[in-house]
């Protein structure tokens, strides 16, 4: 075996394209199932992007889905719409291919999406070429195997993958040490999708100090560079509507603050909490004899409308949002900027995220994924990473159910995060039993019964510091079967159609739970004095 | 979990003498949990796969298997037990009637149940004649995929751990891939989970009798045979096979007669129980017999690469013999071709005699008896896949042109992006990576053998690609299927001849003691 992972390891390549094909033929497999409005969305796209000037993009009404993502991603869409003109000129027809479902669509964008997925495979390979083995096969089984991907990109239908492409290449630059080109990156992502702006602070402190703080001259002249770098890029992206006197259209597409805070589904975090206290509070006091007026938008009743219908507590804002989630920043800025270590910035990346998902405004449940996947870098770095990964994962892939109602695709995103589940017990078992022998038998080799001693090491290893999930985490996983076991099979037999909103309901509460969990686990391994 | 810990405990008994130190993460649990993962995703694919048409969808009036097995449930559902096989007023055997033996018609039985408790139309009789709807093709999908999960992949389960308990030599690694090869057979996924049919509850169960056989367990091996026999008349291509070891066992115990009265009584019992509801009359025990062998369909069906079929573009036996010629010609064809094996098995049977000899005995039915069906390829391919480990290259050889041979039934289905998908797939969990340790040390066949090899391969694929775009001449519209065919019959007899020759050495090699050993 020795042999064979030495020559594993000397060629790349085939390995990580094994694991790309595996994972692209099933998706291949997946292009006849359901895909959510998102997908005439994208096709939408294709079509203005190819048949209106670059002045009309934003100005376009043809469709309710009007292009609402930085022109990086147009320009994207205008590339893909070049094939897609070539295998079908109905799809990108403004008019005619309005909701267009001939196969030749499906095929293509379906297609498109996994090629995409390319350039995320480009991004782990750089992120983990360094590393021994094992954690590499681990991470690639984490990040390309991902179910929560599938889920969103092959069977809802966006283009994540290659967008956390783009991250993972960015903090694999960041890794290296190579700050300019970290920042290169994240500034093109930023102009792919704002979203992931969220973690622009980190960025900026982080850059500052590592790349930029070295004395007054040599100093000055770095963050010049670096300003005039991320200035071109943001230039080559919003330069063309700046020219046409477009940017607030493009800025009021963008960033559609009249959407409330939550959405139709509320994903898992913080504002669920809130929620469920108001409507606690206002059930208490109208207990106790207070006239409280139930608000005409409730959030149970699915639509939100602009403001946010609270009944007892404050209403939110998109203002309070943002001041929460940099008071929630905060403490990692801090640390940022005291000792800038590249180690870290994976962790404070994925923090920053996780804290625009727990506090922002209108925040969907498929933005888990910005901070589960860079976290899977992490994951393999040490036991309590992988522990907590386990959980946060199979949450967040979890809370991503919802999108996929139908029945068709029931057993498919079960058997996802099942496998994954198998998947990662096992990869993280092998992985840090691997390490606990390593670490027993470093002091004190025994030639004689190595074999013997070795493999009571490997249970002892195993019985204490290997890979163990403990009790709590247990019951609360058990609790995730429980959930959906009510929402799907007990709610409709015992209550019926009654209360329909309930089965959600508990599901975003329960996985907000999770995720609080690992914002305040993942806080505390930021604070803690290294 | 009492059955995993079982099952770690056979494994760590597996790899007693070795030390997988960096061995691939995949292996680290144990066969067991390697297993759930295999079984996990091998389901996931079967889910996928089953995402795509069935055949005959959407093509009144006869549809294809979908409705073929859609209305077995419908009658079995709604007329007594001895109506199902007769044809009446309420069951018109020209429009599908069953033709499979009662086992059949009972799993039709308990699925249709499952079908009315959810969506009462679909089996309600004659007005669900070609009903189609999207429940309608989930709930039957889910059917095959239960049988799938809870009749072959513990049968193949149970193999593993009897075939490597008996092997001490191999590496978990190839265990691993070995369970993949199993589990993630292209042709079974697409036929039952594309195409349409239940081939995992007879092949799953005759997995089962073959682990049994293998693990000593002889009268339970005979009762599940029995079993698979009464799911599908088909299953009689490894009869030969079962029947020549266990003879050959017999012969060798103490009281010969004794052991061949007990296995006797198992498969006359069982038989018994399962065919209960048509003993009672003579007229209903032929009426289903008469049923079960379509002789009035003819030699070959389509253009299957047997024998017949492609000789048949020089001699037309069709229309040189009667129908009544052509049945003891076929079987004596195939009684002919499966006897060195079962001779074999009767002077020595072992394990690995045992294996090729039900290769070799479903081979001889698949290209020599009478009225074969390319899907057929499946019953020799499950002993081939059985044996992948020793053979995988012949495995690989014979599935990609099991596959191949399947393909214009496969396109008719519209199912040529799972086809594509679903060889890929094999493709790459045959090469995974660090996942096979033979893959390096039996490579060294010769350069014309491998260059040869290389341009069938590139000849089949330029089929593919002809088939799929250029519209055949006129004159003959069958051209491209009578071209595949005359490319698969050579590997397939090529095969068989192949693995006849292994079975016949083996008992050259193999040792008087050896022999004693496993009896």
């Amino acid at each position: 075996m020795e042999d064979q992972s030495a020559g594993r390891r000397g060629n790349l390549l085939p390995q990580v394209l094994w694991f790309f094909f595996i994972a692209a033929c099933v998706k291949l497999l997946l292009v006849p199932s359901y895909h959510s409005t998102d997908f005439e969305v994208h096709r939408h796209w294709l079509a203005l992007t190819h048949s209106l000037p670059v002045s009309d993009w934003y100005l376009d009404e043809t469709s309710p889905w009007t292009l609402d993502y930085p022109p990086f991603f147009a320009y994207f869409e205008r590339f893909l719409s070049i094939f897609a003109h070539l295998i079908d000129p109905e799809i990108v027809d403004i008019q005619n291919g309005l909701n267009y479902k001939a196969n030749s669509v499906i095929y293509f964008q379906r297609i498109s999406v996994i090629l995409s997925d390319l350039w995320l495979l480009f991004g782990v390979y750089r992120l983990s070429k360094k590393l021994e083995v094992k954690r590499r096969d681990l991470m690639w089984v984490l990040i390309i195997w991902s179910p929560g991907l599938v889920i969103v990109d092959h069977l809802h239908f966006q283009y994540n993958g290659f967008l956390l492409g783009w991250l993972l290449l960015s903090i694999s630059f960041l890794q290296e040490g190579r700050d300019l080109m970290g920042g290169f990156v994240f500034a093109v992502l930023l102009c792919f999708k704002h979203l992931f702006a969220v973690a622009a602070p980190v960025y900026f402190v982080y850059l500052l100090r590592h790349y930029c703080w070295k004395g007054m001259v040599r100093g000055f002249s770095r963050l010049s560079v670096m300003g005039a770098l991320v200035a071109a890029v943001f230039a080559a992206a919003y330069g063309p509507f700046v020219y046409h006197g477009q940017i607030q259209q493009v800025l009021r597409r963008m960033f559609p603050f009249g959407r409330g805070l939550c959405h139709a589904y509320w994903a898992p975090n913080f504002w669920v909490f809130y929620i469920l206290l108001d409507k606690e509070l206002a059930f208490f006091l109208r207990k106790v004899g207070f006239n409280i007026q139930v608000p005409s938008a409730s959030f149970t009743g699915g639509l939100v409308g602009d403001s946010s219908p609270f009944a007892v507590l404050p209403q939110i804002t998109p203002v309070t949002t943002f001041i929460m989630v940099l008071l929630a920043l905060s403490p990692c800025l801090i640390k940022a900027w005291r000792n800038p270590r590249p180690g870290m910035i994976a962790r404070w990346i994925a923090y920053a995220y996780t804290c625009g998902f727990l506090f922002g405004w209108h925040v969907h449940e498929k933005a888990s994924l910005h901070f589960v996947i860079p976290l899977a870098i992490v994951a393999v770095q040490s036991l309590e990473d992988a522990r907590h990964y386990f959980v946060l994962s199979i949450v967040s892939c979890y809370s991503l159910f919802p999108l996929l109602y139908e029945a068709q695709e029931y057993p498919i995103k079960v058997l996802l995060l099942l496998l994954h589940c198998a998947l990662m017990w096992i990869g993280f078992s092998a992985q840090y039993a691997e390490d606990a022998v390593a670490r027993a038998t470093a002091p004190a080799p025994a030639p004689a019964k190595k074999k013997v001693a070795q493999s009571k090491l490997k249970a002892a290893a195993s019985a204490e510091g290997g890979f163990v999930i403990g009790w709590i985490g247990k019951i609360y996983l058990f609790g995730l079967l429980v959930v959906e076991i009510w929402g799907q099979f007990l709610h409709p037999y015992l209550l019926g159609d009654k209360l329909p909103f309930v089965p959600l309901m508990l599901m975003s509460i329960y996985c907000s739970l999770g995720i609080m969990y690992s914002w305040i686990w993942q806080l505390r391994w930021i604070i803690k004095p290294t | 979990m009492g059955k995993k810990k079982e099952e770690k405990v056979r494994d760590d008994k597996v790899d007693v003498d070795r030390d997988d130190g960096a061995s691939w993460w995949l292996v680290q649990k144990g066969i067991g949990a390697s297993f759930i993962c295999i079984a996990l995703f091998a389901l996931l694919v079967r889910v996928a796969v089953s995402l795509h048409p069935y055949s005959g969808a959407g093509n009144p009036p006869k549809f294809g298997d979908y409705e073929a097995q859609r209305h077995w449930m419908e009658i079995t559902l709604n007329l007594p037990v001895t109506e199902w096989y007769r044809n009446s007023t309420t069951n018109d055997l020209s429009y599908w009637g069953l033709d499979y033996p009662p086992l059949t018609a009972y799993q039709s039985y308990v699925h249709g149940l499952f079908l009315r408790f959810f969506d009462l139309e679909s089996v309600s009789l004659f007005s669900s004649r070609g009903y189609e709807s999207y429940l309608g093709k989930l709930l039957m999908r889910w059917t095959v995929l239960s049988s799938d999960a809870l009749i072959f992949f513990p049968a193949v389960l149970y193999f593993v751990c009897v075939y490597y308990t008996s092997h001490n030599s191999s590496r978990r690694n190839d265990i691993v891939w070995h369970i993949s090869m199993l589990l993630l057979n292209p042709c079974l996924i697409l036929i039952d989970h594309g195409h349409f049919q239940y081939n995992c509850i007879s092949l799953g169960l005759t997995v089962g009798a073959i682990a049994a056989v293998l693990s000593q367990k002889d009268l339970v091996a005979s009762f599940l045979f029995t079993l698979a026999l009464n799911h599908k008349q088909m299953s009689a291509y490894f009869a030969p096979a079962f029947f020549s070891h266990l003879l050959g066992k017999c012969l060798r115990c103490k009281n010969p007669l004794l052991e061949v009265i007990k296995l006797g009584l198992v498969v006359i019992g069982t038989f018994a129980v399962v065919w209960w509801p048509y003993l009672h009359s003579a007229d209903d025990f032929f009426g289903v017999l008469s049923r079960l062998a379509p002789f009035d369909r003819g030699l070959y069906e389509d253009y299957v690469a047997n024998f017949w079929c492609t000789t048949s573009i020089l001699i037309k036996w069709k229309r040189l013999f009667t129908v009544q010629s052509l049945k003891l010609v076929s079987f004596t064809a195939t009684v002919l071709t499966c006897l060195p094996s079962m001779v074999q098995q009767v002077l020595a049977p072992s394990g690995k005699g045992f294996l090729y000899g039900l290769m070799n005995s479903s081979f001889s039915f698949y290209l020599f008896s009478f009225q074969v069906h390319e899907k057929s390829i499946l019953l020799p391919l499950l002993p081939a896949s059985l044996l992948a480990l020793e053979e995988p290259r012949p495995f690989r050889w014979l599935t990609h042109h099991a596959l191949f041979s399947m393909f214009p039934l496969l396109c008719r289905d519209k199912l040529i992006l799972p086809y594509m998908a679903m060889y890929a797939v094999f493709t790459l969990l045959y090469l995974t990576p660090g996942g096979r340790s033979r893959l390096k040390k039996t490579d060294h066949s010769s350069s014309i053998a491998s260059i040869m090899i290389g341009f069938l391969y590139l000849c089949s694929s330029i089929l593919h690609i002809v088939y799929l775009t250029i519209r055949p001449p006129e004159k003959f519209p069958y051209l491209f299927e009578a071209m595949i065919m005359l490319m698969c019959f050579p590997q397939f007899a090529l095969c068989a001849f192949y693995s006849n020759a292994k079975q016949w050495l083996l008992s050259k090699h193999s040792t008087v003691d050896k022999e004693k050993k496993l009896i």
